[in-house]
């Protein structure tokens, strides 16, 4: 607890004050994601031609990436109970498998835009396209601060300390999956 | 939701192991550049604010100068182009708002209350604080690079409506329109980092005692705006990035001609903007909010009630943006409703109005220089307010809209705001923030000078306005039905009256200067106030209070019929035999 002032250790809610601010992150995140979606969607209903669009992309990449972020996020649940045991080394090896998941879903996702974009299928190509690359480059800017995060903490986790911080990676993971969950039919699926 | 037993435990270790912050040797660049103390910080964004507060007036004086006297070379400023008057007007707009009123009035009110009236020792998150501070001040940098780059500063509004702002064809600032985005951009990081550092500091650092419903107003307003801001600023954000594709990439989000669609931007741009004129509000009526009580020595009427009409003007805020969009083609049926919503937000701003009055209602009021800043920004915002009405009803808005009638409409709120209410809360917390009195005597000249050439400045705006004189046009000559005489003696005049606001703010230096040097000492508690800052010294030192204060009671407990002194400290434990009916 050296070097903290009083204010970080108190909790007057209740609430741990880490958690508490992650979710003002994530509540913060959820309109950015929010605006960026519902822009798309009216879009969308105004042009009948972006499902002709849509089914270019690759659903089966996709509902495989989908795949892999959801077992990631099991990870993440498995680091955050073997955090909470005390187990730090443990909840190190599970954030890296995290990690790994995330790794896969950027080498999927680089093969699938490397494809289209040898297509002709890039972010000028019209409305839909300019969305689509929007949309999962975010995403994806998102999941590498998401590794980065885990990396860090899950050393942290290994020398035993700020074992709660295996927590807070974990919300922000789960809600980087749970943008996904949205992306994916809105983007893949709705044609 | 109990405190820790423990808390004087940790009060006693929390000071001999304070952190980073540490008492001794330090650079000033350490002490002044890198500090994670809130109150380090406070000065940081208030100078930092100042500073561009300057810049923003200097570009009002160029384009008020070129307005009043067209096509003469300004004086310290040289001829003003066209090119040059559309960079101007744009940079005025953005600065004041989102480099002036948002770092003073949340971010350095922000800092400097919230820990000392919660009573802790800094914010929950110190370091994240200092980088907060550090992304604004690059943001700002990135702003005023702008004005040196080929071809100058983005010239489109400080609103950035496409297809003008998404294509350097037509905005001719290639360089100047990206920095721009980016400039806003990094500020709602810096801001959204603090946001969250305010909110959690508020929630969950507050002493033992400490309720919700005892924290002071100011402290109230802020956390509600900074959770408006979280809240509304996201799909800006998003805006902001598909506008910088569009300028750099050559994507299509708003060029109708390939699937996208201009009017977006201005959805996402006022459903942020709009929420956002609240979020500057709410931390300007809670400063008025502790002056107010202080100086009139009367318990606030109906503190709860306050609240929440906070939060429903909060909540209604993020339902009226769309009446800025009355003449760009939207539904008719859009327009009334957004017509009704807008006018339903006057309700609850006009309650809280009235609950200020009500308290000044049988108080022993004195006139202090902060006390008459906090009555002009009543006055002058209720007549921002009403004129409001005729801008947020479609049906009137047809015609005033981007009319100077608009213009004087929303500085009559932005000025209260930025300027008052910050004049407001600077004489009131100088000596705390201090140590040391500023002058009765030079306040009141620099109130009276301000407030009377503010209001020579806007009101012939209004008439301006109403006489069909539209916004953004660079010399009035050109125009023959807007260049008669009389419209442009208004115009010399509003122009005359700005210089002498400009001179009155001499005062305020003069002030200043003057009383950190050789002001009075103030002491502890120079007001006889209640809520916890007073129980500090003044300036507060490292770590906030010699010992941690445990509140007892509500903030504005003055005039308590059961007791001798009209005063009753948050924080002065209850007489043994009293009784404890004295929750707010």
């Amino acid at each position: 607890m050296t070097g903290k002032p009083l204010a970080t250790t108190r909790s007057a809610t209740g609430i741990p004050t880490g958690r508490l601010a992650i979710w003002w992150v994530v509540a913060s995140e959820i309109v950015i994601f929010g605006g960026l979606l519902a822009s798309y969607i009216v879009h969308r209903l105004g042009h009948p031609e972006f499902g002709d669009y849509a089914a270019h992309t690759n659903v089966v990449a996709g509902g495989f990436n989908t795949f892999v972020l959801l077992t990631s996020s099991l990870f993440a649940v498995l680091a955050h109970a073997a955090a909470e045991a005390g187990d730090g080394r443990k909840a190190r090896k599970f954030l890296w498998m995290t990690i790994a998941g995330g790794g896969i879903f950027l080498v999927v996702k680089s093969i699938e835009w490397t494809y289209e974009i040898t297509h002709g299928l890039v972010l000028t190509t019209n409305a839909f396209w300019s969305f689509y690359y929007t949309a999962a480059g975010l995403h994806a800017a998102h999941v590498i601060a998401g590794m980065v995060a885990m990396a860090v903490v899950a050393e942290q986790a290994k020398k035993g300390r700020e074992l709660g911080r295996v927590e807070l990676v974990g919300l922000y993971w789960h809600f980087v999956d749970a943008v996904w969950i949205f992306l994916f039919p809105l983007l893949y699926i709705a044609k | 939701m109990a405190q820790p037993a423990t808390e004087h435990v940790d009060d006693a270790s929390a000071h001999a192991q304070h952190d980073d912050h540490a008492h001794g040797k330090q650079s000033a660049w350490t002490k002044y550049m890198w500090s994670t103390d809130h109150k380090v910080i406070c000065m940081q964004y208030l100078i930092t604010g100042a500073i561009m507060a300057v810049i923003g007036g200097y570009f009002a004086y160029a384009f008020r100068m070129q307005l009043a006297f067209p096509a003469q070379s300004v004086p310290g400023f040289g001829l003003v182009t066209p090119h040059m008057y559309n960079s101007l007007v744009t940079n005025h707009g953005t600065i004041m708002i989102f480099w002036v009123a948002m770092p003073v009035l949340i971010a350095a009110f922000g800092n400097y209350l919230i820990p000392l009236m919660c009573g802790c020792d800094d914010m929950v998150f110190p370091r994240l604080n200092r980088l907060s501070f550090q992304i604004f001040l690059l943001s700002a940098v990135v702003l005023m690079a702008a004005f040196f780059v080929e071809n100058g500063a983005f010239g489109g509004a400080w609103t950035a409506y496409p297809p003008l702002s998404a294509n350097s064809a037509y905005n001719l600032t290639p360089s100047g329109q990206t920095l721009w985005v980016v400039a806003v951009a990094l500020e709602f990081v810096a801001f959204l980092l603090g946001g969250i550092n305010f909110v959690t500091t508020a929630m969950n650092s507050r002493a033992p005692g400490l309720t919700m419903w005892r924290l002071p107003l100011v402290v109230w307003m802020i956390v509600l705006a900074s959770i408006m801001f979280m809240a509304s600023v996201g799909p800006l954000v998003a805006g902001a990035v598909m506008l910088l594709f569009d300028q750099l990439a050559g994507t299509g989000f708003y060029d109708p001609a390939r699937g996208g669609d201009p009017v977006l931007w201005q959805h996402l741009f006022w459903f942020f903007g709009h929420p956002e004129v609240y979020v500057v509000l709410l931390p300007a009526m809670g400063i008025i909010g502790e002056i107010i009580p202080v100086f009139a020595r009367k318990k606030f009427f109906a503190y709860k009630v306050v609240v929440y009409t906070a939060i429903a003007t909060g909540l209604l805020s993020f339902f009226v943006w769309a009446h800025h969009q009355f003449i760009s083609g939207i539904d008719p049926r859009m327009a009334n409703v957004f017509t009704v919503t807008t006018v339903i937000i006057s309700v609850p701003l006009a309650e809280m109005c009235f609950l200020y009055i009500a308290t000044l209602y049988g108080g022993k009021i004195t006139l202090p220089t902060p006390m008459l800043w906090a009555l002009a920004f009543m006055a002058e915002f209720l007549i921002g307010g009403v004129t409001g009405i005729f801008c947020g009803a479609s049906g009137s808005d047809l015609y005033f809209h981007d009319t100077y009638f608009v213009l004087a409409h929303f500085h009559y709120t932005f000025f209260p705001i930025a300027v008052i209410a910050v004049f407001a809360g600077i004489t009131y917390w100088f000596p705390k923030m201090t140590g040391k009195f500023m002058s009765e005597r030079l306040g009141k000249i620099h109130f009276w000078g301000t407030i009377i050439s503010y209001n020579v400045i806007f009101l012939p705006l209004f008439v301006l306005g109403a006489a069909g004189q539209h916004r953004r046009i660079y010399n009035y000559n050109h125009f023959p039905d807007l260049a008669v005489p009389w419209m442009q003696n208004l115009r010399i005049l509003a122009t005359v009256a700005f210089l002498v606001l400009l001179a009155f703010q001499l005062v305020f230096i003069w002030n200043l200067v003057q009383s950190l040097s050789k002001g009075k000492p103030a002491g502890k508690n120079p007001y006889n106030a209640n809520t916890l800052e007073w129980a500090t010294e003044s300036p507060p030192g490292h770590g906030n209070f010699a010992t941690m204060p445990t509140v007892y009671r509500g903030p504005y407990e003055y005039s308590h019929p059961d007791r001798e002194d009209d005063w009753w400290p948050q924080h002065e434990p209850p007489a043994e035999n009293a009784g404890d009916g004295e929750d707010a």
